[in-house]
């Protein structure tokens, strides 16, 4: 690339995504974001500099090679680009629109010094999105006869069954709930990630070959050990979907709920629809507790199912706050309020919530991670009305599975595995995704789901390789 | 996933070549007014069950998902019983469905198994549907060398369930109706008082509306004898993923799906759990209102 045409790149600006209006959008539950064209995808992918060393790589956790999918949309073809972004990436209709990208590949790119940096996530989604609507995905190899289990359809474990079902093994999941995708259907909200993108993904490991089998609670039902009866491994990818809460006086009042329960009853019982038999509990003023995307998701879906108004409180500042970018933009223009550095310390009301408690806090210096902390600054307590409450202040692991003999436990409830494989202390075991790390993101589920496959693979290929020794 | 099968506007049924389970009714029959035994065909429910463990339904693809206590599997056949009391929308959708229909999800087993030791005198107490969930238990418990003694109590006569399953596996049993039209009149709670007043207790449970379960433990209580009840908190997953299932219990927060939804009657805040009950009611009445309408 000769100077001149690196120093005009560097001037174009980010091509936007185009996105449906904040007033018009915040009464239904259609995705906001509405996709590149063709068009606006050619013109974006050709600001890429096409660095000899993308450092953009380093930023994605599972290393999808950007510079040359971009390059291949610069170039029109996208086919080759969608093969390209599959090899590393099994979700990319997902992570396209999920990913903290400013955090990852985005937040890499060197544009992001000059200029803006390529819109990385926007392309992914674009190249997946148009792959979906014409070809298929690359075929398997010939089948194995060997069987495996995953249990849980999150990512980990859709990830995990995609791989182990083109290595050629029979794959059957087992869900506890009755629809795949894990936090994909039950969290994250239709308006952000349309069900019909999970769907496809489902859909699409159906076609090749690989069973469903809902309502099947394992560990209450069929244990691991009797899984391996049957099977000849066993991926475990059941998520941290265990929701904390606060632990202060009133919590239990009517009206408190968890980020899951509010967002369950909407995105997996359809509580928003007019005929449904589920309720939800929205109430005139939300208040929701947390600054991750569980909460930023909470507090949207709380202004499209009626709340006159919508506040987020989180302990810290807008800078430390977890949840992506956009999310905080998007909620903003739908008329969101953010109240920072306070802290509920007791909610109050007869039978049903009806005020809620906060208490200021204060940064204190950085500590040795370079990060703030913050405390309470004492007797500056205010109390605020409130309709509801909605906890988003995170997930612990899901514990059905936790007294599964042979399976060694962290002193945080997570499952302990090789790195590499995936495998666990139990031989035939192995495990990924947020039971593995704790609540992470979609794209390391994914990945580690990924890498497990290939450690069931290598297991199942070479015969009984000792359970790994994790010390 | 699923079809839609298009021969009643309530149901669709999941097609059987996607799906290897379709909950098909095999048998359902009304054992008392508003009360509905169903046998369902649930094979892996069947086939893990335990007493004290319960399934969550949806009757329709649009349904709410609401809990269930399984009555009695049968691993060989593959099916489970549930006896529905039709109390609001989903209870009483599923109360109009009939053998050669299907229920479109029944998943589980759920929840933490009953305790079932050699306890000694062992009382179970039912009210009302409360009956059939205290019923598999009696039933282990009876299995495992307890002297049994169940006490049953309802309205009126029509509304007594199970009496002669019970009669089967209990040393002896009790029934009391409020208005003395079967056994004893008056409440279950005066015929426990009867009995604890005379031999020694070693254990109660007591399972029927929160009232109930409140006063039992009220009386046991200052007998220390100990007592479980089994709560009916409003749930959603089932599994611990929502807390709305909370209760209090010993001044600790509980998820009733995974930690229950039996506990220390003496613990729980019985309070609270009426108090969160009562969350949707303005919801539920209409819901109520337009099935009785269509
Ligand atoms: C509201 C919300 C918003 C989020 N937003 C983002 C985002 O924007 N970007 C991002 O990258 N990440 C986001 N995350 C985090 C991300 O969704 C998770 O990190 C990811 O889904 C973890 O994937 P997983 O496959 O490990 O588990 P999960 O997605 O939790 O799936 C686990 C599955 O296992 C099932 N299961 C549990 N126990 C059992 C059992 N015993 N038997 C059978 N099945 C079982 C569960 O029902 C579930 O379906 C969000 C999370 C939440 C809650
Ligand atoms: C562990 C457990 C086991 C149960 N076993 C049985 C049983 O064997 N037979 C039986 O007839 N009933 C049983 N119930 C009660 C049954 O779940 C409720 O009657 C049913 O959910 C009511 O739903 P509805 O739509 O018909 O009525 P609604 O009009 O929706 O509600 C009526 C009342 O039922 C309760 N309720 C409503 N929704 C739920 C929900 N999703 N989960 C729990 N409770 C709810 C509320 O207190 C409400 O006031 C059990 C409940 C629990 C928690
Ligand atoms: S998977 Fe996520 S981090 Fe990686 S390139 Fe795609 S959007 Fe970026
Ligand atoms: S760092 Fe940015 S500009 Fe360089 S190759 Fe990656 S996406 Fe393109
Ligand atoms: S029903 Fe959701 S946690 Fe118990």
């Amino acid at each position: 690339m000769t100077e001149s045409t690196r120093r005009e790149r560097m001037k174009m600006p980010r091509t936007a995504m185009p996105e449906r209006d904040g007033r018009n959008r915040s009464t239904d539950f259609e995705e906001v974001n509405l996709g590149y064209t063709e068009q606006l995808a050619v013109l974006e992918a050709s600001r890429c500099l096409q660095c000899a060393r993308p450092v953009c790589v380093d930023g994605c956790p599972v290393g999808v090679r950007i510079g040359d999918f971009v390059a291949a949309v610069a170039d029109r073809r996208f086919d080759d680009a969608a093969l390209i972004v599959s090899e590393d990436n099994s979700l990319p209709a997902v992570c396209g629109r999920v990913c903290p990208q400013e955090h990852q590949c985005e937040g890499a790119c060197v544009m992001g010094r000059r200029s803006s940096p390529i819109a990385i996530g926007h392309l992914e989604r674009f190249v997946a999105d148009r792959a979906a609507a014409s070809s298929g995905r690359p075929s398997g190899s010939a089948p194995t006869g060997k069987t495996v289990a995953v249990v849980g359809s999150g990512p980990a474990g859709l990830a995990c069954a995609a791989d182990l079902a083109r290595f050629g093994h029979q794959v059957t999941v087992y869900e506890a709930l009755h629809q795949a995708g894990g936090v994909l259907v039950y969290g994250i909200p239709e308006y952000r990630l349309p069900k019909a993108v999970v769907a496809a993904e489902v859909a699409q490991l159906e076609h090749e070959g690989v069973r469903f089998e809902m309502n099947a609670p394992i560990g209450r039902a069929e244990s691991v050990d009797d899984l391996l009866e049957r099977h000849d491994a066993v991926f475990i990818g059941v998520g941290a979907g265990l929701p904390k809460f606060l632990d202060v006086a009133g919590e239990n009042l009517v009206g408190v709920q968890s980020a899951n329960e509010f967002l369950t009853r909407v995105n997996l019982m359809g509580a928003n629809r007019p005929q449904a038999e589920t309720p939800v509990l929205v109430g005139r003023r939300v208040a929701v507790i947390g600054g991750g995307n569980t909460a930023l998701d909470a507090v949207r879906t709380a202004v499209r199912t009626g709340a006159e108004s919508a506040t987020v409180y989180y302990r810290r500042t807008e800078d430390e706050m977890p949840a992506r970018t956009e999310e905080i933009r998007h909620a903003r223009e739908e008329g969101v309020h953010f109240e920072f550095l306070l802290n509920p310390v007791a909610f109050g009301g007869e039978t049903r919530v009806e005020t809620m408690r906060l208490i200021r806090m204060r940064q204190t210096e950085p500590g040795d991670d370079g990060r703030r902390g913050v405390e309470p600054i004492d007797g500056s307590e205010v109390d605020v009305p409130v309709d509801t409450v909605v906890v988003a202040v995170g997930n612990a692991p899901n514990p059905m599975l936790s007294s599964t003999p042979g399976l060694r436990m962290s002193r945080w409830g997570t499952i302990v595995t090789d790195p590499d494989t995936g495998m666990t202390e139990k031989a035939g075991v192995f495990a990924g995704g947020d039971i593995v790390t704790g609540g992470a993101t979609v794209i390391l589920a994914m990945g580690a789901g990924r890498r497990a496959a290939k450690g069931i693979d290598g297991y199942l290929r070479t015969g009984a390789v000792a359970a790994a020794s994790l010390d | 996933m699923w079809r839609q099968w298009g021969r009643t506007a309530l149901l669709s049924r999941p097609d059987p070549a996607d799906h290897d389970v379709v909950y098909a009714i095999q048998d359902a029959r009304f054992i008392a007014p508003d009360v509905k035994r169903f046998r369902v065909d649930a094979p892996r429910v069947a086939r893990y069950w335990k007493p004290g463990q319960f399934v969550i339904v949806r009757a329709t693809d649009d349904g709410e998902r609401i809990p269930l206590t399984v009555v009695e599997a049968d691993p060989g056949a593959g099916t489970i019983d549930l006896i529905v009391q039709g109390v609001g929308k989903t209870t009483r959708t599923l109360n109009a469905l009939t053998s050669g229909e299907w229920i479109h999800d029944v998943a589980g087993p759920l929840g933490s198994p009953s305790e079932i030791d050699d306890f000694g005198t062992t009382i179970v107490v039912g009210g009302g549907v409360g009956t059939a969930i205290v019923y598999p238990t009696a039933r282990a418990l009876a299995r495992a060398a307890n002297r049994v003694i169940a006490i049953v109590g309802a309205r009126t006569a029509d509304l007594l369930i199970l009496v002669e399953e019970l009669e089967a596996v209990a040393d002896s049993v009790i029934v009391t109706t409020d208005d003395g039209t079967a056994g004893r009149s008056g409440f279950v709670t005066d015929a426990l008082a009867e009995v604890i007043s005379v031999e020694h207790v070693d254990r109660v449970i007591a399972i029927g509306p929160l009232q109930m379960m409140a006063a039992i433990s009220q009386l046991t209580r200052p007998e220390a004898i100990p007592t479980i009840v089994s709560l009916n908190p409003i749930m959603v997953d089932g599994t611990g993923m929502c807390g709305g299932c909370r209760v209090s219990v010993g001044g600790e927060t509980k998820f009733a799906c995974v930690d229950g939804p039996e506990f220390d009657a003496h613990g729980v805040d019985f309070d609270l759990l009426r108090m969160r009950n009562a969350t949707y009611c303005d919801f539920e009445r209409r819901r109520l209102e337009e099935l009785g309408s269509t």
